[in-house]
């Protein structure tokens, strides 16, 4: 067997592995995320690489790139799945432009190079019209310098933090003034001022987080904590003493993936319900409650654009289409009808434009509408966010939302909350 | 004072849990000195055992719904020691001596458990409905105590009591020691060595089986699950001496200790950099861990 020696090594050799795989804990290897610079330049003289698609061949392509593997998995594949579901619509009614529609599905591996990589795959090799992908930021910051650079354009289905607005990228989640910041308007109405803000600890919490400090001290409300956990975190009995001690009015939680399990388990153990202390969420949907359980989360909110409940006849069709494909058990969330209305947005634009051409079909976006299940939709001209309706649920004992407030209407996307006075020092 | 008592508790909690998940790793790891990247793997199966075994007695047992949890400890222990038992045999045992080599290759394996777990159970997580006489807590001058956290705290000690026992007073056991501390002397009087790596290593694994199904009642259960813990249990078994199962008990508790106090004082992410800057100063100071094991073999 080793040795003494052997044994102290091994030891230092594992510490120094476990170092690694904890700073890359989100599944990233070590690589730089730096894209290789394009082997293969789009044909000389033609400005738009997707061009290529729209001639010859029977179908046109189109790219899908999530991640199928790795911690991200748990959220994208559903996304895949409704993106699938809608191709498999619009074919069903004969394509777009005569021609059915092919998706070439590739794997992101919840590696942001890799994310990178396959989308240049995609345009360039693939030589697909458009890619639907990603889901965290990070996913999308690596993938839009090659969307970029290539002329290609991504539909980016998932709510973020904003400040970003790409010609190459359409954005169908919610910008923060169609989710964060109307959830905080609407808790400050019902008397609630006391915050206590809990996040994972990287970008999308944090960005939150200042946007929502801004916005309390601008409309008259207090922060009694802020807590960030790091991602994967999995023992909140300290963060939950706190909370207990701080006695906020709401936990404000944008707390990310596996994190809210352990955290909302423990909370109903520590004794502390809804009733108690209330949380909103704003990276709880249907898909999540499943595996957090209901009953752990009975009476809390969560702030989106869609509930599977969300009462439109579309909705009906939606959820109908999306248990037979995939089975009775399957649920749709947010995230899922936001893939969903990019399918369509996109097959829309072409019609309108004629043509699968990148820019000819980013003109055709701008002002389109889509009767999406979560309400009409529209294109902003000059960001390519779409414009949405905000809902605050609130859990019930079957894990579905009743939805409790609504803005009445779509409101308009603002990625750098240009209209909000009191958002001018957050850039 | 509530406080206090409550973050007392809360740092025992938090270092039965660590301990739970560091007991298996100090076999595989501590004992054999295999660097078992699988181990949260283990650790998975357990869980998803649980998780099983949930679905299982509310389909065919609604009667007996809450003693699902009973019968899924041991059998969290059979599976992930089957698991183990399988991985030494067919891998671990030629890569003997070869540290980087099973360092790898276990990684492998750990990618591997975690792309079957998706494919059989789905990406998302999954939900395990803790037992109902584990809900609520116990009330003591005003601090909630869950029921669930004094399980896991009661559960810890019994896997410990129960293995030193088993180490010290049983042939077994004995044979483990022997083998680890002197294989040539071992195999000289007639053990098997070969057999009791296999019976160790799938130890090793069935102990975190078991740390698997009793952390369904904490945290999230999904193919990542293990991929949360591996971390901490390196940790604690490095920082109590390879090969010592007090320096991991202590160890354990130890950091459990830290991290609470820690986060308290600032954050959860800068309490646990403390604690990792601790654990690293520390083993700059003592570079074999907490508890040294001493031998002639060994030096």
């Amino acid at each position: 067997m080793l040795t003494g020696l052997k044994w102290k090594r091994n030891a230092s050799l594992a510490a120094a592995v476990l170092l690694f795989a904890a700073g890359c804990g989100g599944g990233q290897t070590g690589q730089p995320a730096e894209t290789k610079p394009a082997e293969t330049k789009p044909a000389a003289g033609n400005p738009s690489g997707g061009q290529a698609s729209a001639g010859g061949g029977d179908t046109i392509k189109v790219g899908i790139l999530h991640s199928l593997s790795g911690t991200m998995a748990i959220s994208e594949t559903s996304l895949r799945d409704a993106e699938l579901l809608a191709i498999e619509e619009i074919n069903a009614r004969g394509g777009v432009l005569g021609k059915k529609i092919e998706a070439i599905v590739e794997d992101g591996a919840s590696d942001w190079p890799t994310f990178a990589e396959k989308a240049q795959k995609l345009i360039q090799k693939d030589k697909v019209a458009v890619i639907f992908g990603g889901w965290t930021s990070a996913s999308r910051k690596a993938m839009l310098p090659v969307v970029e650079k290539l002329n290609g354009l991504l539909f980016y289905p998932v709510q973020y933090e904003g400040l970003e607005a790409s010609k190459n990228i359409v954005y169908t989640g919610a910008a923060p003034n169609q989710q964060i910041v109307p959830a905080v308007s609407y808790l400050l109405k019902q008397g609630k001022k006391k915050f206590f803000l809990l996040g994972s600890d990287y970008v999308f919490p944090r960005t939150a987080n200042k946007i929502i400090k801004a916005q309390l001290a601008a409309e008259g409300g207090t922060v009694v904590g802020e807590e960030y956990t790091p991602l994967g975190h999995t023992d909140y009995s300290t963060v939950i003493s706190k909370i207990k001690d701080a006695k906020p009015d709401v936990v404000f939680n944008t707390l990310n993936g596996d994190s809210n399990v352990a955290f909302f388990k423990q909370l109903k153990d520590a004794g502390i319900s809804a009733k108690d202390v209330l949380t909103i969420s704003v990276s709880i949907a249907e898909e999540e409650i499943r595996g957090i359980g209901a009953e752990n989360l009975v009476g809390h909110w969560a702030v989106w654009n869609y509930f599977q409940t969300t009462d439109t006849p579309e909705n009906k069709e939606f959820v109908q289409k999306f248990k037979a494909k995939y089975g009775p058990d399957r649920v749709t969330d947010d995230p899922i009808e936001a893939a969903y209305i990019a399918v369509h947005l996109w097959a829309k634009a072409v019609e309108k434009a004629g043509s699968t051409e990148v820019d000819k079909v980013r003109e055709a976006l701008k002002n389109l509408e889509f009767k999406a299940p979560g309400g009409p939709v529209k294109v902003h001209p000059g960001n390519q966010h779409i414009s949405k309706t905000v809902r605050i649920g609130e859990v019930q004992p079957d894990g579905q939302f009743k939805e409790i407030w609504n803005s009445g209407g779509p409101v308009e996307p603002d990625p750098f909350l240009e209209s909000y006075p009191w958002a001018k020092g957050l850039k | 004072m509530e406080l206090l008592l409550l973050q007392g508790f809360n740092a025992l909690s938090v270092g039965s849990v660590l301990l739970l998940i560091a007991l298996g790793l100090a076999f595989t790891f501590g004992l054999m000195g295999v660097i078992n990247m699988a181990h949260g793997e283990m650790i998975m199966a357990g869980a998803y055992v649980t998780y099983v075994l949930q679905l299982a007695f509310t389909k065919y047992l609604p009667g007996a719904k809450g003693a699902y949890f009973l019968v899924a400890l041991p059998a969290a222990f059979l599976v992930a020691g089957l698991l183990g038992l399988l991985m030494e045999r067919l891998l671990v045992r030629h890569l003997y001596g070869r540290p980087l080599d099973t360092l790898l290759a276990t990684w492998g394996v750990s990618l591997m458990l975690q792309q079957a777990a998706r494919t059989i159970f789905g990406a998302p997580n999954v939900q395990v409905v803790s037992p109902p006489w584990l809900n609520g807590g116990l009330k003591v001058l005003g601090a909630v105590l869950p029921y669930k956290r004094l399980f896991i705290l009661a559960l810890a000690v019994l896997c410990v009591v129960g293995i030193s026992l088993y180490l010290t007073r049983t042939a077994g056991g004995r044979r483990i020691r022997a083998v680890m501390q002197s294989r040539p002397m071992a195999a000289c009087m007639g053990i098997a060595t070969s057999r009791v790596d296999a019976l160790t290593f799938a130890l090793g694994s069935g102990l975190a089986g078991v740390a698997g199904a009793a952390l369904t009642l904490l945290g999230p259960v999904g193919p990542a699950t293990g991929t949360y813990y591996i971390v901490d249990a390196f940790l604690v078994v490095i920082l109590g001496g390879v090969g010592q199962l007090l320096g991991t008990v202590v160890a354990a508790l130890g950091i459990g200790a830290f991290n609470v106090a820690f986060e308290l004082g600032s954050s959860a992410s800068i309490g646990k950099v403390l604690v990792l800057l601790a654990i690293i100063v520390f083993l700059q100071w003592k570079p074999s861990g907490l508890f040294a094991l001493r031998t002639r073999a060994l030096d």
